[in-house]
């Protein structure tokens, strides 16, 4: 095992080194903006002495290098100092829909993954056949479709035609778990819906690579059945490249549900992050953007380590 | 006789299709086949011949793209040819079983070998998981593989490829089947390594009296292993004679071309003078990948124009000793000189006119050049790169390149690799090497993957653009035949050192030092009592192990 874990040692330290770029990268772009906070925050009519007191108090008289490792030691601890908008604790603010945006995408992604693989899996034993075709193109249809637009659809004939599900995912604290389901479970869906095609194709595609290979004809020549053939013999050898297409969309579940949640009016953290963007609330876009960089790093991270671990070549040395 | 108990395989007027330019081509034309409970059966054939194809065809399977569309192929009185894929599918593993090529690509690697192992009994219900792990123990005893107990509990990438070739045989004999197709077993493996599983596969055989479909392109292989030997020639019978009728008097004129491949021998050229000052000198080289230490103090020379053959298993060094020489893998220590000249260890470091010295024949063609590059190209790049050649005088360039590996220029000046068949792909291959119009080339294991008479072919042109150019060859091989026609001097590689060199003459008379011995003594003749003989000499229990501790 010495060899995989100084993989994974070395691939949790180039995650984190890229994690402090792009830290880097999102302080300065806000210091690029036009103007500074202070600027932003009072508007055009601010006088000197309003500018002067609120630079003071925020701290933006400091030189920039100062004020980043000042903001980067916070945030380390998971201090994102407070928001200009409300005066509380980013953090505090931020966690509770963060949370609700991670229960969303866990619920897509307990549906969307299993779905996904075991429907690729079945596409590529019946490849070529009718219903390869079907189940390509109602995919392809889904993830070419706006997730705005499915979101409508769906709300169109589950909640207005058939009332099954509510239309709107808002939240409160006297939910029980199966009614928090229930409530969410068309964004669920339509999210579902815009993740599957992709994982579905890869694994179909992944599968199929293998199937040329000798072993696999070895395998059918030892009188194996076909859907062992391929759950037995080459889904084991396409764990690499499925694993990584779940964690891209995984970080997409995470980081790209803006619209679903304006459709459903659901609290999660990007309604949170487009509200501070209008109301340029810079702290809170700034721990939002590192959050979704660090989702997306571990994730990625996940996938290499996961990639690793289904390689016997790895995990077992010679 | 079909109503004869005694006779298993019938396979009668079989034809094979084959699908490519969207359309059906017949590859094998009519072939008969019978084979008794018991007997082995050997085909023998040149690429192309439809050995393969018809194996499987044996067991009523036809790969992706091919199908069976006439004939044929009784297997114990059951037609496989009309009986229902799920029916046939059932003889596979239990009453027939395969045994690969490539035991390396055709063993899954996700899966311990005992997992791949029980697998076919298991889902057949012979025997129950334990059982069968206990039966492949035994096996694994019977083929003679170190650690019977222990040895299947690894991945495939963490056993030798002669041990994977033994572990597949015993994969095949799980179900105790009646007949194993065995698709050139030992083409993979060093003469050394061959040995053993030869004899090991020859021993199972005989001990649970399966029958065998044994295929190969080498005669003398097929001596040892068959009863009764069918050469085919591009999907069509030849003729069919028991082994010692075969080997003594052959009917055919093809099967006595075959016979007749390893004549070629060129007149091995006296050494130069003492003095003389050798093209290439290798000298007290060390080299390592990583931590891995490749080669030790490893020195040789090569004269202009002649020969020096660099033999030894796979994993000896024969091949690094070449990317030291070519600057790909700077030595760690010691010197490479050209005409006494010392070169700078990495090729970034040398000029321009140093890397045109030495240039590289390699082993597959086929993926040594780029299949999207026209051959007027793939010549010309380095006539342009090393000659500064351009537009009409490039072109004349290439012509006579063309020329000179016998290719006619107006035939193949625009074509792309694909077109080409193996030979004339190799052929390519040298006068590539030849653009650059270098004094010294290294040629990897050239003629290892081509037909015997291709191959042939290829060391006549070889030689004669010797005697033509002056040119100084390194040929690195595994295959002693070759040695022994092309060779002025040999060079014997073992674990990364040099075991033992001298003139060919030299080294070809005994007495040998004992790895040579062992090296020689495994080349398969066409006696079909020459394995016999070889065990026996080396007493059955340590087989290639005897020279080589």
């Amino acid at each position: 095992m010495g060899d995989v874990t100084r993989i994974i040692i070395t691939r949790l330290g180039l995650g984190l080194l890229t994690l402090l770029v792009i830290s880097v990268l999102i302080f300065g772009a806000v210091e690029l903006l036009p103007g500074d906070i202070a600027q932003a925050v009072l508007g055009q009519g601010a006088t000197e002495d309003n500018l002067r007191a609120l630079r003071t108090e925020l701290g933006l008289d400091r030189s920039a290098p100062v004020r980043y490792f000042d903001w980067l030691s916070g945030a380390i601890v998971g201090d994102f100092g407070l928001s200009l908008l409300t005066q509380s604790s980013v953090t505090d603010t931020i966690a509770p829909r963060f949370a609700n945006t991670l229960f969303l995408a866990g619920y897509a992604a307990v549906i969307a993954v299993p779905v996904a693989i075991i429907l690729g899996v079945i596409v590529a034993l019946l490849r070529n056949t009718l219903f390869d075709r079907v189940a390509n193109v109602a995919t392809l249809t889904s993830i070419s479709s706006p997730e705005f637009f499915l979101g409508y659809i769906l709300i169109l004939y589950f909640s207005v035609k058939t009332g099954m599900f509510p239309a709107i995912a808002k939240l409160s604290d006297d939910l029980t778990f199966f009614e928090l389901l229930e409530r969410t479970f068309l964004p669920a869906l339509t999210m579902v819906l815009v993740v599957v095609a992709h994982m579905m194709r890869m694994t179909r595609a992944a599968i199929i690579n293998l199937l040329a290979s000798p072993y696999i004809e070895m395998a059918r020549l030892k009188g194996t059945p076909a859907w062992k053939v391929i759950a037995r013999h080459a889904l084991p050898n396409a764990w690499a490249p499925i694993i990584n297409v779940v964690a891209l969309n995984l970080a997409y579940l995470i980081t790209g549900v803006v619209l679903v949640e304006v459709v459903f009016v659901y609290p999660g953290i990007g309604q949170l992050l487009v509200d501070a963007v209008t109301k340029r609330d810079f702290p809170v876009v700034q721990a939002c953007c590192l959050i979704f960089a660090a989702t997306f790093i571990l994730l990625n991270l996940a996938a290499d380590v996961g990639a690793i671990l289904t390689n016997p070549r790895l995990r077992h040395p010679k | 006789m079909a109503d004869d108990k005694r006779v298993l395989l019938k396979i009668q007027g079989l034809r094979i299709e084959g699908y490519s330019d969207e359309k059906w081509i017949e590859i094998v034309h009519g072939v008969d086949l019978t084979l008794n409970r018991g007997e082995v059966l050997g085909l023998i054939g040149e690429s192309g011949a439809g050995k393969s194809t018809i194996g499987l065809a044996a067991m009523g399977f036809a790969r992706d793209g091919c199908r069976i569309s006439a004939g044929s192929v009784e297997f114990d009185g059951m037609e496989l040819t009309t009986t229902a894929e799920s029916d046939r599918r059932v003889l596979r593993g239990s009453r027939i079983a395969y045994v690969a090529q490539s035991a390396a690509a055709s063993f899954n690697p996700a899966h311990k070998l005992i997992d791949q192992h029980t697998e076919a009994p298991v889902h057949y219900r012979i025997r129950k998981r334990m059982e069968s792990q206990e039966d492949a123990m035994e096996l694994y005893g019977r083929l003679r593989l170190p650690n019977p107990r222990e040895i299947g509990f690894r991945y495939p990438h963490q056993v030798s490829g002669g041990q994977l070739q033994r572990a597949m045989t015993a994969m095949a004999m799980s179900c105790r089947p009646d007949l194993i197709i065995f698709d050139e077993p030992t083409t993979a493996l060093d003469v050394t390594t061959q040995i053993e599983v030869l004899a090991a596969i020859r021993d199972i055989v005989d001990q649970f009296d399966t029958a065998a479909i044994y295929i190969t392109h080498d005669l003398a292989v097929v001596a040892q292993m068959a009863d009764t030997i069918k050469v085919l020639l591009k999907g069509d019978e030849v003729e069919e004679a028991d082994t010692v009728t075969m080997l003594d008097s052959p009917k055919e004129d093809y099967t006595k071309t075959l016979w007749a491949v390893r004549s070629f021998q060129r007149p091995q050229k006296s050494r130069p003078a003492d003095g003389a000052v050798p093209i290439v000198t290798v000298d007290n080289v060390d080299a390592a990948y990583g931590q891995t230490r490749v080669l030790e103090d490893v020195s040789f020379d090569v004269h202009a124009g002649m020969t020096v053959a660099v033999v030894g298993e796979s994993g000896s060094g024969k091949s690094t000793a070449a990317r030291c020489i070519t600057g790909l893998l700077p030595p760690t220590k010691g010197r490479i000189l050209f005409s006494g000249e010392e070169l700078p260890a990495n090729f970034r470091a040398r000029s321009k006119d140093q890397l045109r010295q030495a240039q590289m024949i390699y082993q597959m063609a086929d993926t040594a050049l780029n299949p999207k590059v026209r051959i007027s190209d793939i010549i010309g790049r380095p006539a342009e790169f090393y000659s500064g050649l351009k537009g009409a005088a490039l072109k004349t360039r290439v012509d006579e390149l063309l020329d000179l590996i016998e290719l006619e220029p107006s035939q193949f000046y625009s074509r792309f690799p694909p077109e080409l068949s193996g030979g004339q792909k190799q052929r390519i291959g040298i006068a590539r090497a030849l653009a650059a119009e270098p004094s010294f080339i290294i040629c990897d294991e050239v003629t290892s993957a081509l037909d015997q008479l291709v191959a042939e072919g290829i060391l006549r042109l070889l030689d004669r653009l010797q005697d033509e150019l002056n040119l100084a060859y390194m040929f690195i091989t595994h295959d002693l035949a070759t040695v022994r026609s092309i060779a002025d001097e040999v060079v014997v590689m073992k674990e990364g050192r040099v075991v033992e060199m001298g003139p060919k003459d030299v080294m070809f008379t005994p007495p040998h030092h004992p790895y040579t011995d062992l090296l020689l003594s495994s080349v398969p003749e066409m006696d079909p009592n020459w394995l016999n003989t070889v065990l026996e000499e080396r007493g059955v229990d340590n087989i290639g192990e005897a020279a080589r501790t």
